[in-house]
């Protein structure tokens, strides 16, 4: 039968179900066709830190949004459009984030007499009239599920972990997508168990089929595709972004990548994924703790490798030492951070922005190293590739700073050409006359890298404090204070390596809302909408936070307030307030959430009102 | 090829040398205390390395923090020191990165049982081809005078002054327990046992663990003395020769003998015992030496010094290379824009 085809401009879809219900695996998919399509997009996963938390429970409910338009899409979306509850738990905790008059879409099977009682409803709110402001469609999401496939005679545990796919199967009806790249993906992921191929496929047309045949939607929706910039693109979560940028680097450069990593949530990924790419002759050493992750990275890096640790807060602290050890050193290594909610264990799962200071002081005595800071998923890449880049050429660690967010969402991203990229040029020291192991570049002050098997080489250095030039241990008070000077200075010099920082917007006004990392797409969301109602406000993005860059100071200046929204209690705006003398208006949260738009947005026309 | 092959390639050439130990005396003045056993050990490192064939600037000495740990400042090899407790995991990622390179790491018993005593278990499982000398003097003598985990029940020290009431570690049973491929025990004073020792590592393919018992002359002056002196050493020590039956005592007339897994001793004197009652060492023999390794804690049992194992395995940075090279083989080298494009991409006009 006919149904109205309504054209929309941008949509958001939250999936939302057990951990155990596959609804990453859902949304990752709808994410995919949705790229496929040339819509833009921006996705947040959102699960809990138990690997398969007690079903039914509030706790346990796994989620996964994603926004897509046929415009420009910087955030996963402040509100959803569409729920997709397969259980009372995930309804009760995804409600909040639905907009009024928004469509749910519940299994009812889910909402059986157990699992309505650890979700805490005492009455179905599919039959209380409570979600009456909502269109709501109960489906039988379950049960249809069993029925398309009952002849296969699956485990009741197959037929549950089909189920998905149906919901998958109707979004792609609603939304106009085509099922081809997902009935692909399934042919491909489960092509050693052909029973199940079967039994996913049939679902997801099942689902699909649903949409088409059945009275109870009224509507179907397209989203058409955005107008990007011209070129190829693919779809790309941040710590895949930061994998690649760290491989291009080492092709770039010609240097072998040798990650030391030890499993931490959400960073793992990004030795997942290096660990996949031998043929790169990139080796990865999963430690047996966070100490050998940074150390033997050290170790290699001395050996003439582009050493790499990643981690998350917790293990930040615990690689603190070495990091003054690379310091010492003076060796190039790169740090990132994928930062979480904490302190302690704090929010694993969780995306947090509040180890900006940890990873700009958190070492004992005066030990300077650069730290970056990614802005978007697909942005890690180039993040990545600059910290490497800065780490050859200045021979000093360097932290990347990720956070959940990033690592996890995905967003589409313009494949650069290999041949842009900016070169690395690295020169390991070989010529024995006059060699000095703690001899300076005049312009960068680097020290040169004199690699172990080169002859006439052999020196000795250490953590111990290094007399100027010859390297060799030095307690002389004069020297250590010099050498002090010395390495703050080598890392103030990289802001001479900088490109000056622009805003988005305009170069002078009443406001200039400065943030730092993740919060790129949610702040230039609420910016631009404030500019379309005429405000005077723009938008400066820091994506070098030690050293900051040049004219930092000279934009702060040409505005009449500064705003500066993080996901902390205010550390990008203390080292703003004390680098630059000014008054700073602070928003912050510290919800384990990014930032919606409108909450900037609020506090934009808080300011100017 | 990569940048380091590429770039060492053009490095100027230097002719294989005949080294003598002095060409591995660094310049810088050796600062332990005077009468410290740690003199000894670096002058038998020094000695044997010549033999080994190995251009000095492809050897790495790495360290972590401590007395011993100074070791690197004085080879003229290529050296580093680290920080406390890390140099194993240090050596790691250099041997790694570098295989071709000869990584030795020198670290104490606090060093490398206490504060590193996680990498130290590691590097051991994974085998890494890394010569790891433990210098053992059951004290911590650079922060003057603690005791150690490898004091002795009871020990009084500045930080026990009414007795350690921590049982000590046996390093050879750890290294053992670890799954170390090499396990050996020399003694400061005994330079023909320790060279013997440091060859035998430096040919050993995987990690290499050698305990050398070390007189602390300042802070537990004598620890070893019952193993080391003139007057008691035989009595008390079985040096362990691989084939041979456990023979000692100033006579060479005492044997070790096993009753069930236990070792006790048997006088060779009266004819009741004869060699062919004795323990043969086998050196591959991974029973015997837990065996062997357990008589330190034993009262009325020789100590045994020598090469307690020695064993033949993969070595962790073999594996790399051999799934570098298969991947290699299987895929291609790496292709950065073959990386950006696979998979799933669409164009936008």
């Amino acid at each position: 039968m006919a149904k109205d085809l309504k054209k929309l401009d941008e949509v958001t879809i939250r999936f939302a179900g057990d951990s155990g219900d596959g609804m990453q695996l859902t949304g990752s998919q709808f994410t995919t066709t949705t790229a496929l399509l040339g819509n833009d997009l921006s996705t947040l996963p959102d699960y809990p830190a138990e690997i398969r938390a007690p079903a039914g429970t509030l706790f346990g409910v796994s989620g996964f949004q994603i926004h897509f338009g046929s415009k420009e899409i910087s955030t996963p979306g402040d509100a959803c459009d569409v729920l997709v509850a397969m259980n009372p738990a995930a309804l009760k905790v995804n409600l909040r984030s639905l907009r009024d008059g928004g469509i749910i879409i519940a299994n009812r099977d889910g909402f059986n007499d157990k699992n309505l009682k650890l979700a805490g409803y005492e009455i179905n709110p599919l039959d209380d009239g409570s979600l009456d402001k909502f269109q709501l469609h109960s489906v039988d999401i379950t049960k249809l599920t069993t029925i398309a496939i009952q002849d296969l005679n699956l485990t009741t545990k197959i037929v549950e972990r089909s189920k998905n796919f149906f919901s998958l199967g109707m979004m792609y009806w609603m939304y106009s997508r085509p099922i081809e790249s997902s009935v692909k993906w399934i042919q491909e992921k489960f092509k050693k168990n052909p029973e199940i191929v079967e039994a996913n496929i049939r679902v997801l047309k099942a689902g699909y089929n649903y949409g088409e045949t059945t009275e109870i939607f009224h509507a179907r929706y397209e989203v058409r595709a955005a107008d990007l910039y011209p070129g190829r693109y693919r779809s790309i979560t941040g710590n895949e972004a930061t994998a690649w940028g760290l491989l291009a680097a080492s092709a770039k450069s010609g240097l072998d990548l040798f990650l030391g990593s030890y499993p931490i949530t959400p960073a793992s990924e990004i030795l997942h994924e290096l660990s996949h790419h031998k043929n790169f002759r990139v080796k990865t050493f999963q430690a047996e703790d966070e100490i050998a992750g940074i150390t033997s990275a050290i170790g290699a890096s001395y050996g003439g490798a582009i050493g790499v640790t990643t981690t998350s807060g917790p293990g930040l602290a615990l690689k603190t030492e070495a990091m003054g050890l690379a310091v010492m050193l003076e060796l190039p290594l790169v740090i990132v951070n994928v930062q979480r909610g904490g302190p302690s264990t704090g929010l694993p799962t969780k995306t947090e922005q509040a180890d900006l200071l940890q990873a700009v002081h958190g070492r004992n005595s005066e030990a300077p190293i650069p730290v970056l800071a990614a802005c978007t998923p697909a942005g890690c890449f180039d993040a990545a590739y600059d910290a490497v880049r800065i780490a050859l050429k200045y021979m000093t660690p360097v932290i990347l700073l990720s956070d959940g967010y990033l690592a996890n969402g995905a967003e589409p991203w313009l494949i650069p050409d290999v041949k842009s990229l900016q070169d690395i040029d690295v020169k390991f020291r070989t010529d024995p006359k006059n060699f000095f192991p703690y001899s300076r570049d005049e312009k960068t002050l680097a020290r040169p890298w004199a690699i172990p098997g080169t002859p006439g080489l052999e020196h000795r250095i250490g953590g111990l404090e290094k007399e100027h030039i010859t390297g060799n241990v030095s307690y002389d008070a004069d020297n250590h204070e010099f050498m002090v000077n010395l390495r703050q200075q080598k890392v103030d010099g990289i802001a001479n390596d900088l490109p000056l920082a622009k805003t988005e917007g305009d170069d002078k006004g009443d406001l200039l809302v400065v943030g730092w990392g993740g919060t790129y797409g949610a702040i230039k969301t609420a910016v631009e909408k404030k500019r379309k109602e005429g405000k005077s406000v723009s938008h400066l993005h820091l994506k070098y936070i030690n050293p900051f860059q040049k004219n930092i100071g000279d934009i702060l200046k040409n505005f009449k307030y500064i705003l500066v929204p993080e996901l902390n209690l205010g550390q990008l705006s203390q080292l703003l307030q004390a680098k630059y003398l000014i008054p700073v208006r602070k928003l912050n949260k510290v919800q384990g959430l990014p930032f919606k738009a409108n909450e900037i947005e609020a506090k934009i026309d808080e300011i100017l009102k | 090829m990569n940048l380091i092959d590429e770039i060492l390639k053009d490095a100027p050439k230097i002719p294989i040398q005949k080294y003598t130990a002095k060409d591995f005396q660094s310049d810088q003045d050796v600062r332990w205390c005077p009468g410290c056993g740690d003199y000894s050990i670096l002058a038998q490192v020094q000695r044997v390395l010549p033999e080994l064939n190995i251009p000095k600037h492809n050897i790495v000495f790495v360290s972590g923090i401590g007395c011993s740990s100074r070791f690197p400042y004085y080879m003229d090899t290529y050296g580093f020191h680290g920080i406390h407790g890390r140099a194993a995991a240090i050596a790691s990622g250099l041997k790694v990165a570098r295989p071709e390179l000869s990584v030795w790491v020198a670290t104490g018993d606090g060093d490398g049982l206490s504060i590193g005593g996680n990498h130290f278990i590691h590097i051991c499982r994974r085998n890494i081809d890394v010569k790891i000398i433990l210098f053992n003097n059951q004290i911590y003598g650079l922060t003057k005078g603690q005791y150690s985990p490898t004091s002795e029940f009871g020990k009084i020290t500045k930080s026990s002054p009414f007795g350690a009431p921590d049982h000590p570690f046996n390093p050879l049973l750890v290294a053992l327990g670890a799954e170390a491929s090499f396990v050996a025990r020399g003694l400061d004073r005994d330079p023909k046992l320790l060279q013997n020792i440091i060859r035998r590592a430096a040919e050993h393919k995987g990690t290499a663990f050698m305990e050398m018992y070390q007189n602390c002359n300042v802070f537990n002056d004598g620890a070893f003395f019952q193993f080391t002196e003139k007057e008691t050493k035989d009595d008390n020590i079985v040096v362990l020769e691989n084939g041979k039956p456990m023979i000692f005592g100033k006579e060479k007339d005492k044997g070790l003998k096993l009753e069930g897994f236990t070792p006790v001793v048997v006088s060779l004197k009266d004819s009741k015992y004869s060699i062919n009652d004795l323990i043969i060492h086998n050196e591959k023999d991974t029973m015997l030496s837990f065996i062997l390794a357990r008589m330190s804690n034993l009262p009325g049992l020789p100590r045994p010094v020598g090469v307690v194992y020695a064993v033949e395995r993969q070595t962790y940075e073999g594996e790399v290379m051999k799934q570098i090279d298969a991947s290699i083989n299987k895929q291609g080298v790496g292709d950065l824009e073959k990386l950006l494009t696979h998979g799933e991409t669409w164009v936008i006009k």
